[in-house]
């Protein structure tokens, strides 16, 4: 507590350098644990696809090529071609940017709107804690993919409204979560403290109690881009997210389905491009919940 | 314990108040007119009258909701709009499939995740550890609609294996589509249980390695108990306990996660049906099966936390 204010609003670097450091030591706690690292490389290779798949593709994503249909994996087509001759490996880039733009996403989405509702029911408790946390689990009644289909009903099939669907069913894991951090940082004596210097709610709840409770939304929200891209896919793969001809992961693996008999390999690498990303993330998510646990001190 | 019962039965009315109104509204958050959705852009004007007259879209919304829950609480779930049979009706004819997958799923992933925790966490560390737990976050990061399209490529269609293989020329052991034949459950069932035997592996595992290194079975070791006993007989029980819990949460998301693994299949389930009618926009179909999954999601929900308050009796809910 030394040093923590010295006047109404100005912090001495005391706290923000005790808040670096141990993000430091996360930080290096997290790159000695081996899978985390693998899982934090190969998010990092799909960023890199995401921005420079015009360049990496060697082939036009949506260009068709009858003469070429159902080709097996070649050094002309590395995963060779589908049922309209275009280059799977070419697709599976440009899915890149869409598995990552649909999980990045509806993940924030869902978390800002959770955080928000979370912070409030915590912060505030009583009957507005009752009204939003009745209203999450009325939310959690739906099986999480149940909902993004009703969701996609109403809404119509499109990537946004994808983005969207997902987003909705993680609302209420997040408002969970930090609720539950909300109510044991609040109990802190120091927060006691603030408000008697006259702190607003606004300041308590951005300044002191949201850097409280980064750690465990940091892991969720991590883990649920992993949930997020399955349940994405899923959309897609009934056909209820992104539309033909655009190059969607889950929407590829629909095509494949046909060609299960003569052609396996339409199907086989965009299910293994979302089994990889999607480990990647739970990967990472584990390794961050690994560092970010107050019980493993070095 | 009654009176926890009882609260936590009334803790479910609001949500299942919510629950009705949810599913109620869908009809409604639908841009544009629902009856003229519904009867397609061809119908006559008459046809989309007959429609919004079928679904009293002519009522202001609260007589409607009330009208739409008195008829359910009666069973009445509307008529479908394609084939015009009891949405009631339909959903009878479906839901067992459904509720049998789910139910089947559920048994291997119990009978899988546990005996593979057990396994990984009294060998911690070990190579069979490391292995148990690598293929488990491949189970739960494996789309479980591809893992279906492999287990057909591979055990349905069948793969060409070099003849010197014995036992093995041919490896189209089971059925890649319909229900109810051992042939034709074995892969849907692998399918959708895959990834919760891979939840409850990774929670067991956890739960087990918290039991294991608490004091009283320590001074059980102490007095030299045999390990087996230890093992299975004082740490097991105790350390499944959180493993029910998730157990019954598994129940409930594969209800959910049967969409994928019918259509995958062609099984004649509910999960196809809502798929099915999304796409011929039979609303009051997905409406009345919605409703019946978020129903059971609840009622398996409430069951849950009574089977825990019984098993472990320190546990106080406020």
């Amino acid at each position: 507590m030394v040093g923590m204010k010295n006047s109404s609003n100005t912090y001495l670097p005391v706290q923000r350098t005790a808040r670096l450091n141990n993000w430091k030591k996360v930080f290096s706690r997290l790159v000695r644990n081996k899978s985390a690292v693998i899982g934090g490389s190969f998010i990092l290779l799909f960023m890199i696809i995401v921005f420079f798949a015009p360049l990496l593709a060697p082939y036009d994503p949506i260009q068709q090529d009858m003469l070429n249909k159902l080709q097996t994996p070649s050094s002309e087509h590395w995963f060779g071609t589908d049922n309209f001759g275009r280059d799977i490996f070419s697709r599976i880039l440009y899915g890149t940017r869409l598995t990552m733009i649909v999980g990045f996403f509806s993940v924030a989405l869902g978390a800002t709107i959770g955080v928000l509702l979370g912070i409030i029911s915590g912060y505030y408790g009583g009957k507005i804690d009752s009204v939003i946390m009745r209203i999450m689990d009325i939310f959690l009644a739906f099986p999480g993919i149940l909902l993004a289909l009703a969701i996609v009903t109403i809404l119509g099939g499109s990537l946004i409204n994808v983005i969207i669907a997902v987003s909705f069913s993680s609302i209420p894991i997040f408002a969970r979560i930090v609720r539950a951090s909300t109510l044991s940082v609040k109990k802190l004596e120091y927060i006691d403290a603030i408000r008697a210097l006259g702190a607003s709610d606004r300041r308590i709840i951005f300044k002191h109690i949201f850097p409280n409770i980064t750690s465990p939304l940091i892991v969720q929200a991590t883990l649920n881009i992993a949930t997020a891209i399955l349940s994405a896919s899923g959309l897609s793969f009934l056909g209820l997210g992104a539309q033909p001809p655009t190059p969607e992961w889950g929407a590829m693996l629909s095509d494949g389905r046909n060609y299960l008999f003569n052609a396996p390999h339409v199907a086989l690498f965009p299910g293994l491009s979302i089994v990889i990303v999607v480990l990647a993330f739970n990967l990472l998510g584990d390794g961050l919940r690994d560092a970010l646990d107050p019980k493993n001190k070095d | 314990m009654f009176q926890f019962i009882v609260r936590r039965i009334l803790q479910t009315i609001p949500v299942l108040i919510g629950i009705s109104i949810l599913v109620f509204s869908m009809l409604h958050l639908i841009p544009g007119d629902p009856a003229q959705i519904m009867a397609g852009e061809s119908a006559t004007k008459e046809q989309v009258e007959n429609i919004r007259e079928q679904l009293g879209l002519n009522d202001p919304l609260p007589v409607q909701y009330f009208k739409y829950i008195g008829h359910a609480v009666q069973g009445d779930l509307g008529t479908s709009i394609r084939s015009g049979r009891d949405v009631t009706e339909e959903i009878e004819s479906r839901i067992g499939i459904t509720i049998e997958l789910a139910f089947y799923s559920t048994v291997l992933a119990i009978f899988i995740g546990i005996i593979a925790g057990v396994i990984s966490a009294t060998r911690k560390n070990s190579f069979i550890d490391t292995g148990i737990m690598v293929l488990a976050l491949f189970g739960l990061s494996m789309p479980n609609f591809w893992l279906g399209l492999m287990l057909i490529q591979w055990f349905a269609i069948g793969i060409d294996l070099p003849s010197w293989i014995p036992f093995l020329e041919d490896t189209s052991w089971f059925k890649p589509s319909g229900w109810g034949s051992f042939e034709q459950m074995v892969l849907p069932v692998l399918t959708l249980g895959t990834g919760s035997a891979a939840i409850i592996a990774r929670m067991t595992r956890s739960s087990m390695l918290d039991v294991i290194g608490q004091d009283y079975i320590r001074t059980a070791r102490a007095k030299g108990v045999k390990e087996s006993i230890v093992i299975y007989r004082h740490a097991l029980k105790n350390a499944l306990i959180p493993v029910v819990t998730v157990v019954g949460l598994q129940f409930g998301t594969l209800l959910g996660g049967a969409v994928l693994t019918e259509t995958v299949f062609a099984i004649n389930g509910l999960g196809r049906l809502i798929v099915d009618s999304i796409a011929t926009r039979d609303f009051p179909v997905v409406q009345g099966s919605v409703l019946i999954i978020a129903l059971l999601f609840v009622l398996v929900n409430l069951l849950v936390d009574i089977a825990y308050k019984l098993l472990n009796k320190r546990i106080d809910f406020e």
